[in-house]
């Protein structure tokens, strides 16, 4: 524990507070759409369900201007190191969301090339259920995901580079 | 300018290629010289995963192949299967296949105008379209609780009937639908941006689409009127008159007008379903486990992607042998390096986007 | 079913015809629900098709099925049976090729006359290991290419071997 802690809490977990708000409100999804939740993931950001309301509208083509890593469909072996190399790519602080039976846990697919959950290469934070989860579904692990990073402490992790998660 | 090719990688991740799709691109400057598409990303081996399954249990995943368009893949199978085990379908039920078939036509199409617009970079037309798409799965999702991957329709019919106030709010949606589209065809079928990057771009003669097996919209968009609701009717289509949009040059801009007449052929086609629907059952009655004597069969409809097939071979017991899906997508892609050639490195993305591809179809 | 497309006079001809030039070659043809089937010695591969489609105006080429006759009676006696889906347009009609082939042995490639042949061999190819000989490019198009063993064999598991890798 580093000595910012001891001295000044109260000043540690304001900015806390202050940088996990900004944080959460402008998550901007790298939409790694893969398959059929690829498809409700952008109905999620069309005009009725409107991710933008949570300052999520701004899906990042480019890992590297994207905080949060929804990995939505079926991870196939052949597609893991692509995957694992987007996610190496994208800069701290960064989220992952397993979106869908698939990215969850191989879906209804026990086959030769499918990859049996994406939490297999990189670590997940949120996992949405479903085949695909209905927008609604996906807002609702959205707002979950939200209410980690309420309650995670930045500081911590700027100040003491032990306290970063691994990976 | 000297010849400097140039080799581009697009994918497998990337906004614009509708799915894990890779492309390798060699270019000379920005003249596209040749397109090869890296395919397998997507591979589920969903043929393998289907011999271990029941014909029936094969149904629920057949929505996961062409996702944006579930219940055709649901009914292309079904009607090899019913082909093979000799199933008759009631009229009723085969009018509400028809229903729920147009419907799913226009939500894929639909679907397909949003994600080409946005590609090229008219991102309003890719929500006023998702707004239209998403009246017509509350349909769905009131017929049968699902929105995407629906499998609404299974061996021997329907899942539900089509009851009267299911019928009056399809009625309010088609009345709903035009307006969208007169939208969109105000933003798009005069804009001299849209024009410039479609017209005369991504061209194929009807003949070389034939022989690449070009099937569906982007065929028809070249003159050839090929549409198996026409030419081998099944599921009572030979009841409903609809006409066959076609273009005339076989480019982009053609293959854009083309899809948006056909959703309102669709709206057309479903009207009169049910305006003529017939009493009866929704459904016939098929065993729970449905065995079926060996033989095989060869089955194809009329995707919204194009003529999807099903090969199914049975031997005897409640298992397919083998399953096959021709898939249209997969089969189109194959004519994607002809469209590109000679165009614009840039004109790829509206040349793909025109194809109207699905990973899930191609990839199985 | 009601709405099976009728046994039409001009299979009937076709079949006829195709019978007449590959007399040795056609093993078994018949007409039935609405398509030509005929079974053919691998051989006469390429110029029955080429008949097909310049003599018989089977213009477009659907789809290109392999099957594993591992376990089940087989056919043709052989391993793989390698189905081509013919369709006529306009005209609607369709016709459907059959031939046999083993493990190990090849069959000629369509692609020089059905340029849609092109990446349906190059999947029978990927999952079951049948070669086409003067394929432009012969090589798997879903799995890695450097992934070993045929997937849709009946002796491949479907979980994949080395825990799916």
């Amino acid at each position: 524990m580093s000595d910012g802690f001891e001295k000044a809490p109260f000043l540690l977990t304001r900015a806390d507070l202050f940088i996990t708000w900004a944080q959460k409100n402008s998550l901007w999804p790298f939409g790694s759409g893969l398959a059929c939740c690829a498809i409700e993931m952008i109905a999620t950001a069309a005009a009725r369900y409107d991710i933008a309301r949570f300052g999520m509208e701004l899906f990042r083509a480019s890992p590297r201007q994207a905080d949060l890593f929804i990995v939505a469909g079926t991870v196939t072996n052949k597609m893991a190191p692509v995957l694992r190399r987007l996610w190496d790519q994208m800069p701290d602080p960064k989220w992952a969301m397993a979106m869908g039976n698939c990215a969850i846990g191989g879906g209804p697919f026990p086959t030769y090339s499918v990859l049996q959950g994406v939490d297999k290469i990189i670590p997940v934070d949120v996992y949405v259920a479903g085949c695909p989860p209905t927008p609604q579904g996906l807002i609702h692990g959205l707002m979950t995901l939200q209410e980690k990073i309420a309650r995670s402490h930045p500081t911590k992790e700027i100040l003491d580079p032990d306290a970063r998660r691994p990976c | 300018m000297e010849l400097r090719e140039y080799d581009l990688n697009m994918g497998p991740q990337h906004p614009s290629t509708h799915g894990v799709l890779r492309l390798k691109l060699a270019v000379d400057n920005e003249v596209v010289l040749g397109v090869e598409p890296v395919l397998g990303y997507l591979h589920r081996g969903m043929e393998k995963l289907w011999e271990s399954l029941t014909f029936t249990q094969v149904v629920p995943l057949t929505d996961r192949l062409d996702y944006i368009a579930s219940l055709s893949n649901n009914l292309g199978y079904c009607l090899a299967v019913e082909k093979l085990a000799g199933i008759e379908v009631p009229k009723r039920a085969r009018y509400i296949r028809v229903v729920l078939a147009e419907l799913q036509r226009l939500a894929s199409h639909l679907a397909w105008a949003g994600f080409m617009a946005n590609d090229i970079g008219a991102m309003s037309v890719l929500l006023y379209a998702f707004q239209a798409r998403e009246e017509v799965l509350d349909v769905f999702e009131e017929y049968c609780g699902a929105r995407l991957t629906i499998h609404g329709i299974r061996i021997g019919g329907a899942v539900r009937d089509l009851d009267a106030p299911l019928v009056s709010r399809i009625r309010a949606v088609l009345e709903k639908v035009p307006r969208r589209l007169e939208d969109v065809r105000a933003l798009l079928d005069g804009n001299r941006i849209w024009k410039e990057r479609t017209v005369g771009v991504g061209r194929i003669s009807g003949t070389d689409a034939i022989d690449y097996g070009l099937t569906g919209p982007s065929l028809r968009a070249s003159g050839v009127a090929w549409d198996m609701r026409k030419d081998l009717p099944y599921s009572s289509y030979a009841d409903f008159g609809f006409d066959v949009p076609l273009g005339a040059n076989g480019d982009v801009y053609d293959r854009y007008l083309v899809r948006l007449e056909e959703i309102c052929q669709s709206i057309r086609v479903v009207r009169q379903a049910l305006d003529g629907l017939p009493e009866g059952e929704f459904t016939a009655k098929v065993p729970r486990a449905l065995k079926i004597a060996p033989g095989e069969v060869f089955h194809t409809i009329e995707a919204p992607k194009g003529v999807l097939g099903f090969t199914v071979r049975s031997n005897g017991s409640d298992r397919p042998e083998r399953v096959k899906m021709k898939s249209p997508s997969f089969i189109n892609l194959q004519a994607l390096d002809h469209m590109c050639r000679g165009n614009l490195f840039s004109d790829v993305i509206g040349i793909l986007g025109s194809l109207d591809i699905v990973l899930g179809e191609i990839d199985k | 079913m009601p709405e099976d497309p009728a046994d039409r006079p001009e299979l009937r001809e076709a079949l006829e015809a195709l019978t007449g030039h590959f007399a040795g070659a056609v093993l078994a043809g018949a007409v039935d629900r609405g398509e030509l089937s005929v079974r053919l010695a691998k051989d006469a591969l390429t110029s029955a098709l080429r008949f097909l489609k310049e003599e018989a105006g089977f213009n477009a080429l659907e789809d290109i099925a392999a099957f594993d006759n591992l376990g089940s009676a087989g056919e043709g006696g052989r391993r793989f049976t390698v189905v081509y889906r013919l369709y006529k347009f306009p005209g609607a009609l369709r016709a459907r090729v059959a031939v046999d082939v083993g493990e190990g042995e090849s069959l000629a490639s369509a692609v020089p006359l059905y340029r849609s042949a092109d990446w349906a061999e190059r999947e029978a190819f990927d999952m079951f290991g049948v070669r086409f000989e003067g394929h432009p490019d012969l090589r798997r198009i879903y799995m890695p290419d450097e992934f070993e063993g045929y997937p849709l064999r009946k002796d491949f598991p479907l979980a994949g071997r080395n825990g799916g890798a």
